[in-house]
């Protein structure tokens, strides 16, 4: 039974369950509600709580679970010596299933019988050649242990699906009649709901701790599996990025320092674009703007933050970088041999990062107190002097604060780099060279055809952790600045 | 008295400005040139962006075609003559090809129109390689047209729409084995006949994506539906979590580690690049979960994940917008805690939230980075899913994705398309702010 039908049959049984609890606690007040301990719905609540919250929670692990215990009784059916040289237990597993799936889907679609499907003595040509009748992907791997152990498989699961649609319905079943028993006149549902909910409350609020965990150990399992092929060291020494696609790892060299000096090279073209830019525009905002003036223009400057990362990227790839290569080209000065340069993908981060940033220092800017100002100019200074010497010292840890953030944007940022600034690794100081970043390479390692288990496609988590903790880092000193060097005012 | 106090006589009047406050002036004018000079780049860029974005896009909702009366020749379609659809679905597109050729060489000839062209063969670089199929498909519904002459209108090569569209010239087909300046005269001349023009083109908005090759059949309709299908993953999951979550740190959460904890992580994850979070989907949700590489599902997941933290920023900032009277009030007749803050404050935080669900939608559904990991790129996107649960499982590609796909393809008639795609993702974008904007403007109360 798919798990969509067994969701809807538990909805229901708790909507029964619902309506029943209520009336069953108006009888046993005799229709009289002011005798109930509660309003009369939170009897019904309860019975539906209890229906719904241990069914759903019950699915969710058993889902969670039942992958690994198929995993490892189909594993045992496979001998060591069907692991073929330069493969894993992984891979093999990875075709049990393609064939597995394969087969239900040939048994759907009417071109296979359920006999043939489940016979382990099966030709293994005469189900490659119906599988292939069925229109389902087909390697040459299938063997006969494959074989058995995808109809192993098959079983399993298909045995293991009922078992929970029987099991999470049982539970619903079982909350409800729970619910049901526990309703009478003195009942305090109001009380037992509100502490339901409230625990509901709680684990919505812990997902975002999930989320964190979730991140951080599939960063750390990947990057230690990757550590294990590729020694740590060249990973963090090493003055070239050159990935072998040979599937063998001694062959390449996975050094993470071209790629980070891409990265901070083109982080920095972008703040030397945004920040003054951002900065001035925000200080005039601020300072200067009439009302008029700021009601139109910061929405205006706004929409720059609001568009997608992918039309920046396409703005490089096909205007800024024809546009640079016009003047700077071949045709040009010389300096510029691609449209792909630190120089494309820097403006065009640039730009993206002005509204950040301006916002931003609008709101430190404006947290300032008028006394301060009025001051100022009471000694007789002029606006600017009054914005250079008192406004901006009195900002400038939220101002610090602010570029540290735009440059953890920037660091972070993906599709401007990987549709901007080209895909080869470099150390270079020459502004209008391609070169690449660590956001550009995760996307380029994991989405080309190498198999997940080498360390081609694993360095890529390594580039993430080591993405994440920069990011991380940055946030944390942006936040420690602005703690500490804040002026308080009152 | 006034002898004893002889005023002094002042050395230069305080109306005129001596040089140092001239100097003063010059730099306080100077400064404030230098911020306008700044609103003016951000705003000149902002123009620039949406001028390029509009001139190289909006030539993507117009597509070239080519209609002519067509001879559908029943010794080539049904050789056995009677009509069966089973046995002409034999005939495959290779079959139908020669016929629009020869279409369009009967229209040159009886038209007299001068070409060095002389065999219908050459039409061929005119026809888009979909045209045949879509023959193929009005014949195969409808068995009785065989043997008749019947007009019909077809897409013409990406080569002959660049050529309409100023994108391919004279000069720059010179190298293309695709096509020759004699085929660009004969356009012009089919154009001048009214058989070639440019029309509205609703297949780039309601279609599937092509192949390498076909540019110029290339719709982003599929990918929209997968948009779609994350966005109600996302609204469905986001939205309720999310506001269950600011919920209980806004009005129950006791002060004490626990409640710091999950304070600094919804923090941190609003800052976490969005790389970062596709590869947690591509670790947990695809290699760990083992659910289906490019289904819209997982992407919807990832992007919730995402949009969580924006959601409850928002939402938190609604929740503490409504003041405690209103709390207070209702405990003092009598409610408890929990039918305070659902009865009284969320209807009242209501519109905050939406504006700020809407507002992380428009985020979640722009964003692109995170579904290159989960494999929403290098799938070809050609067919609609058929029935809900296909569409959340079944792999398509979402809108960002599938112009980040175009923009990488070799052919430039897929960088048009990319910025067509590009325009009606901004659309998207501007309705979902605008309603946000109304529904804040509308239903905004100060208290």
């Amino acid at each position: 039974m798919p798990v969509l039908w067994v969701i809807a049959i538990v909805l229901v049984i708790a909507a029964i369950g619902f309506f029943l609890g209520r009336a069953w606690a108006l009888k046993s007040a005799n229709g009289d509600q002011r005798r109930l301990h509660s309003l009369k719905g939170y009897y019904g609540y309860n019975v539906a709580l209890k229906t719904v919250v241990p069914a759903f929670l019950m699915m969710a692990f058993w889902l969670l679970i039942q992958p690994f215990y198929i995993n490892s009784e189909v594993s045992k059916l496979i001998p060591e010596a069907e692991i073929a040289e330069g493969s894993n237990l992984g891979l093999v597993l990875a075709e049990v299933r393609r064939t597995a799936d394969g087969i239900g889907n040939a048994v759907d679609a009417g071109v296979m019988d359920q006999k043939l499907a489940t016979d382990p003595a099966a030709d293994v040509e005469v189900i490659t050649q119906k599988l292939k009748d069925a229109g389902q992907i087909v390697t040459s791997d299938v063997t006969p242990s494959v074989l058995v152990a995808a109809q192993k498989h098959r079983a399993l699961s298909n045995a293991g699906r009922f078992a929970m649609s029987v099991a999470v319905i049982a539970l619903a079943i079982a909350g409800a009649v729970w619910g049901l028993r526990e309703t009478n006149a003195e009942f305090r549902a109001r009380n037992v709901v509100e502490k339901g909910i409230r625990v509901l409350l709680i684990s919505a609020a812990s997902i975002a701790i999930l989320t964190t965990v979730g991140i951080v150990l599939s960063l750390i399992f990947n990057t230690l599996e990757f550590f294990r092929l590729y020694p740590a060291l060249d990973f963090f020494t090493l003055l070239e990025w050159a990935p072998s696609f040979s599937g063998r790892g001694g062959a390449s060299s996975l050094g993470i320092l071209p790629l980070l000096w891409g990265t901070l090279y083109i982080s920095l073209v972008a703040l030397l674009f945004a920040v003054p830019i951002g900065l001035f525009a925000a200080i005039y905002l601020s300072e200067y703007a009439g009302a008029k003036t700021r009601a139109t223009v910061k929405p205006l400057l706004e929409i720059l933050a609001g568009i997608p990362t992918i039309v920046y990227g396409l703005f490089a790839l096909l205007t800024v970088g024809p546009m640079l290569l016009t003047v700077f080209g071949p045709d040009g000065t010389g300096w510029m041999g691609g449209g792909r340069a630190v120089m494309t993908a820097g403006l065009t981060m640039g730009i993206m990062l002005i509204p950040f940033v301006s916002s931003l220092s609008d709101d430190i800017i404006n947290a300032v107190p008028q006394s301060m100002r009025d001051g100022s100019y009471g000694l007789g200074a002029t606006r600017s002097e009054t914005i250079k010497q008192v406004i901006l010292p009195a900002a400038l840890p939220g101002i610090v604060g602010a570029v540290l953030l735009a440059a953890s944007r920037a660091i972070g940022e993906t599709m401007i780099v990987v549709l901007g600034a080209g895909a080869a690794a470099r150390l270079s100081l020459n502004p209008f060279e391609a070169m690449t970043t660590v956001t550009a390479k995760i996307v380029s390692q994991l989405t080309g055809d190498s198999d997940f288990a080498s360390p081609e496609a694993l360095v890529a988590f390594a580039l993430g952790m080591s993405l994440f903790v920069i990011t991380l880092g940055l946030n944390f000193l942006a936040l420690y600045i602005v703690r500490t060097y804040r002026e308080q005012y009152e | 008295m006034t002898d004893a106090t002889a005023t002094p006589t002042p050395t230069k009047s305080l109306t005129t400005s001596d040089a140092h406050m001239k100097k003063r002036n010059a730099a306080e004018k100077r400064f404030k040139a230098y911020g306008i000079a700044a609103i003016g780049a951000g705003l000149f860029f902002l123009v620039v962006l949406l001028a390029s974005i509009l001139t190289n896009g909006l030539t993507a909702f117009q597509q070239t075609f080519i209609e002519v009366p067509v001879y559908l020749d029943p010794a080539k379609l049904d050789k056995k003559g009677n009509r069966d659809p089973e046995e002409m679905a034999k005939v495959s597109t290779f079959g139908y090809a020669p016929l629009l050729q020869d279409g369009i060489f009967a229209q040159v000839e009886q038209k007299g129109i001068e070409t060095p062209l002389a065999k219908s063969k050459d039409m061929k670089a005119l026809i888009s390689a979909s045209a045949a199929a879509q023959v193929r498909d009005r014949v195969l519904a409808n068995p009785d047209l065989v043997g008749q002459t019947v007009n019909v209108r077809f897409l013409a090569s990406s080569r002959v729409d660049g050529y309409l569209k100023d994108r391919v010239t004279r000069e720059s087909v010179a190298r293309d084995k695709n096509i020759d300046a004699e085929h660009l005269d004969l356009v012009d001349a089919l154009r001048a006949e009214g058989m070639v023009e440019k029309r509205f083109n609703w297949d780039f908005i309601t279609g599937a994506d092509a192949s390498e090759s076909r540019p110029e059949q290339a719709g982003i309709g599929v990918s929209m539906i997968g948009s779609f299908f994350m966005m109600l993953v996302v609204l469905f999951l986001a939205l309720p979590i999310g506001v269950a979550a600011s919920i209980y740190l806004e009005e129950f959460a006791p002060q004490n580690r626990f409640t710091d904890l999950i304070e600094v992580n919804i923090s941190n994850l609003a800052a976490v690049p969005s790389i970062v979070f596709g590869i947690l989907g591509l670790a947990v949700f695809i290699q760990f979960m083992h659910l289906p590489q490019s289904a819209p599902i997982v992407g919807g997941l990832v992007l919730t994940l995402m949009t969580l933290p924006t959601i409850i920023i928002s939402t938190r900032a609604s929740l503490k917008s409504v003041p405690p009277s209103i709390r207070d009030a209702a405990l003092g007749l009598g409610a408890s805690k929990t039918q305070s803050v659902f009865h009284h404050v969320l209807p009242l935080a209501m519109p905050g939230i939406l504006t700020g669900t809407i507002i992380g939608l428009a985020q979640a559904l722009g964003e692109t980075a995170p579904l290159l990991l989960i494999g929403m790129v290098g799938y070809i996107a050609t067919n609609v899913p058929d029935g809900i649960a296909a569409g959340f499982l079944d792999p398509n590609s979402a809108m960002p994705a599938q112009i980040y796909e175009w923009a990488k393809r070799a052919d430039p008639a897929y960088y048009e398309r990319a910025w067509g795609g590009i325009i009606i993702l901004l659309l998207f974008l501007f309705a979902m702010n605008a309603i946000a904007i109304i529904l804040r403007r509308r239903f905004e109360r100060r208290w």
